[in-house]
């Protein structure tokens, strides 16, 4: 039992700060049986997992948990000013720092409001725990006074959830959804507590680790499929390297641009992926996809031999399966979730793993490869170059009208390539996706799968609290700020110094662009009229506000919002841009990969 | 080409377990024909049977689903191999007159149970595979059918192959 005892003097520690009324030792305490309410326990559970931040939203089902975390320093909360926000930027804590993001909220109202950012986590499988207040038990089934079925409404959208009945299993509870967020594919897992159990008491114990019988994530990669994977590498004479979110979530990169390195082949990285090869490596064929480049689409529909990794050949990827299916090509896919692999297109080598492990091992047997990548290569190579020479990213510099690309790009060269960048969702987000080069993992911060407009501002928040020197820039539209515009006030409270860059077109341009292209330019209800003086908006919360409507100030403005006068300011830049520009190149909906419509063509 | 799997599952015995395999189904808009679910000797484990039609690669993706559930142990589609199906019904039916014998013929035939009985009807008590007791239902006249219930199919592997954890 000292593995025990040692276990609660650390413990005892967390809530140390609080005076011990009998001026107890916390060796004497130890020694003695000590009971903790659930509230308690839940506060020290989140301490023993080093949780740093804890961004939440106050009601009646968690004040008990309040209360204790009033008590203790260990971690700080942080107060937002909806729930979903607190959701959003615990996400992005999770996404930059690898760790898990914690948010705590009420029940009813409060869970509902978390749950689109609990939806978003799932969809980019992202480590958060959740921890919902919720009735007490007696009260569940009575329709009682802010009750939801917090567990029926989230059961899909979480990697697991669970109701805690009993304050015995609280902590076991706590510890399972830790492990479970973080390992595997990860994803959001909630925690549903009720009232009472957050009084009721019992010893505390916090289990360093526990088994699962049902749950036991795949890890290593088998090695027949792994030397077939090799096998079919080297014999490859178009052959491509397709990355998604998952080599950023599972810390992979360094691995696998050693590999694509050796190999020497092209890489195209998904929306998710971004930064999990780097952008200004010549290797690097810049994002696939419905807005993808013109080289990256076309060696991926032309390729002979795929290399997916931690990728999973979503809609938005590879367009219509069908055209996709139409190249002979062979197809290794890694992946840590089984179900990804052969879901939307079959795939000839199969490896389940964590794609860091099998990329590891991947690169020992290449490099005992005898054979070397073929020479066919060269060929290949010249091809792609001669899809890259179409420059299909250009677009007017002599534009007397902002260009969002633009500001885009002044973005990158302003913070030298380093910042963190989150965004929204809308042409803007593509357009951050395409022109801000990211070269490191986690620095690009965007709700992929979901598309939560939304995102973009608390995700910044989540991001600059857990690197407070970082450069963080939130690239977002009119449309999507104003979705969670109301944390505005969260950065004045914790003085946290995001960098917003509004490119301010008018509309919901990612909309607008569908209509006037499908829908004979009816913009139906994708203007949006009475915009807020956004400057005065950042200055009636203490921010700093700009509004740019020249290209010639685009630079300047970027340079003094990160400049050391404004380190520790807010600054909400409020471009004014091109209403009319449209993202490119574009695979419309239903079309294949090389189907796509380029700027020129128009 | 979509056929007919029979998938055996072990889960935690676990309040929710089942709805999250419920919701699975409806979710993914697979189909599901029956389900059936009862702890198992070992208080703790839930064991559940499903029955449903898809094309292989839909199977797959069923099986796959199901394993990255939290609370599933073990999945095993059932009719990769050799196995044996049974299903119980009971049907109330009226017997009256000179059908009320034919009645109890038809039940013989099949091994069929009378378990109930009044001067106008007979419940009857009957197990086998799916195709068996639909067999059963068109044997006789369908008007004569008052009731129907059936617990969906229930399925072990033959010989030495099992689902233990
Ligand atoms: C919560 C939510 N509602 C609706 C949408 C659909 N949607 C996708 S992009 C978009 C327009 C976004 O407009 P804006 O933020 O101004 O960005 P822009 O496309 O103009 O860059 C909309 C409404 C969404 N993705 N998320």
């Amino acid at each position: 039992m000292s593995g025990l005892a040692g276990k609660m003097q650390h413990s005892l520690t967390v809530a140390g700060q609080t005076d011990y009324p009998h001026g107890f030792t916390n060796d004497l305490i130890c020694s003695q049986f000590m009971e903790a309410t659930g509230a308690e326990i839940v506060v020290r559970c989140l301490a023993e997992e080093g949780v740093e931040f804890v961004f939440g939203y106050p009601g009646g089902a968690v004040l008990n948990i309040y209360d204790e975390i009033f008590k203790q320093n260990k971690f700080k909360h942080v107060l937002v000013r909806h729930e979903q926000a607190a959701v959003h930027a615990a996400d992005a804590y999770a996404r930059a720092t690898g760790r898990v993001g914690v948010a705590l909220v009420t029940s009813g109202p409060g869970a509902t409001n978390a749950v689109t950012g609990i939806a978003t986590a799932y969809m980019d499988s992202v480590p958060i725990v959740v921890v919902t207040g919720q009735v007490p038990t007696p009260a569940i089934g009575m329709d009682a006074f802010q009750e939801v079925d917090t567990v029926g409404i989230t059961r899909p959208c979480v990697k697991h959830n669970f109701l805690v009945k009993d304050v015995k299993d609280l902590a076991e509870t706590m510890k399972k959804a830790f492990i479970i967020a973080a390992t595997g594919r990860p994803g959001p897992v909630v925690v549903d507590v009720p009232k009472d159990i957050t009084a009721h008491t019992t010893e505390f114990v916090y289990p360093a680790s526990i088994e699962m019988r049902s749950y036991n994530p795949v890890v290593k990669g088998h090695s027949g499929q792994l030397k077939r994977a090799v096998q079919m590498l080297l014999e490859a004479q178009r052959p491509m390297i397709y990355i998604g979110g998952g080599v950023v979530l599972g810390d992979a990169s360094k691995q696998l641009v050693e590999v694509a390195s050796l190999l020497g082949f092209p890489v195209t990285n998904t929306l998710m992926g971004l930064g999990g090869h780097p952008a200004t490596h010549r290797q690097n064929l810049g994002m696939l996809g419905m807005h993808g480049t013109y080289e990256a689409n076309m060696a991926m529909q032309h390729c002979d031999v795929l290399l997916a990794v931690g990728a999973r050949f979503d809609d938005r990827v590879i367009g219509n399966p069908a055209h996709f299916a139409r190249e002979q090509r062979r197809i290794i896919h890694i992946d840590i979730d089984p179900s990804s692999i052969s879901k939307r297109v079959k795939v000839d080598v199969p490896i389940v793993g964590d794609v860091k492990h099998v990329l590891t091992e991947m690169l020992a047997l290449l490099k005992q490869a005898k054979d070397k990548p073929d020479a066919a290569l060269t060929a290949w190579w010249t091809q792609i170059e001669l899809w890259r020479s179409k420059n299909c990213l250009k677009y007017n510099k002599q534009s007397s009208i902002i260009k969002p690309q633009y500001v885009v790009e002044k973005l990158w060269e302003v913070t030298k390539g380093d910042a963190y960048v989150t965004s929204d969702v809308g042409q803007h987000q593509m357009w951050a996706a395409q022109y801000y080069k990211f070269d490191q993992p986690r620095r690009w911060i965007n709700s992929g799968g979901l598309g939560t407009m939304g995102v973009g501002l608390p995700y910044a928040m989540g991001v600059q609290l857990a690197f407070p020197d970082a450069q963080v820039a939130c690239i977002t539209g009119e449309s999507s700020i104003q979705m969670n515009i109301q944390e505005l006030s969260t950065c004045k409270q914790y003085r946290i110094p995001v960098k917003v860059l509004t490119l301010n077109n008018g509309y919901m341009g990612m909309v607008r662009q569908w209509q006037e292209f499908f829908y004979g330019s009816r913009y139906a209800e994708s203007y949006m009229e009475s915009l807020p003086d956004f400057v005065k908006l950042a200055e009636s919360y203490g921010h700093v506000g700009m509004k740019i409507e020249k290209p010639e100030d685009v630079e300047a403005a970027i340079k003094e919002a990160f400049s050391p006068a404004l380190k520790e300011r807010m600054v909400f830049m409020d471009f004014i841009t091109d209403a009319a520009e449209n993202v490119f190149p574009m695979v419309e909906g239903g079309k294949g990969l090389s189907e796509m419509i380029l700027a020129e063509e128009l | 080409m979509n056929s007919r799997h029979i998938i055996s599952l072990l889960m935690e015995n676990e309040a929710g377990a089942l709805s999250r395999v419920a919701g699975l189904f409806s979710a993914r808009a697979y189909n599901i024909e029956s389900l059936t679910v009862a702890p198992t000797e070992d208080a703790t484990l839930s064991r559940m049977t499903i029955v449903t039609t898809g094309s292989e690669d839909i199977i797959e993706q069923i099986t796959k689903q199901l394993n990255k559930l939290i609370d599933v142990i073990k999945v095993m589609d059932l009719t990769e191999g050799q196995h044996i199906e049974r299903e119980l019904m009971l049907v109330k039916v009226k017997a009256v007159g000179a059908g009320r014998e034919e009645m109890k013929r038809t039940a013989d035939i099949f091994r069929g149970r009378i378990i109930d009985v009044t001067e106008a009807t007979y419940t009857i008590e009957l197990t086998g595979t799916g195709s068996k007791l639909d067999a059963f239902l068109e044997a006789i006249d369908s008007a004569l059918i008052i009731e129907t219930v059936r617990t969906g199919a229930s399925g072990i592997g033959r010989g030495e192959r099992s689902l233990k954890v």
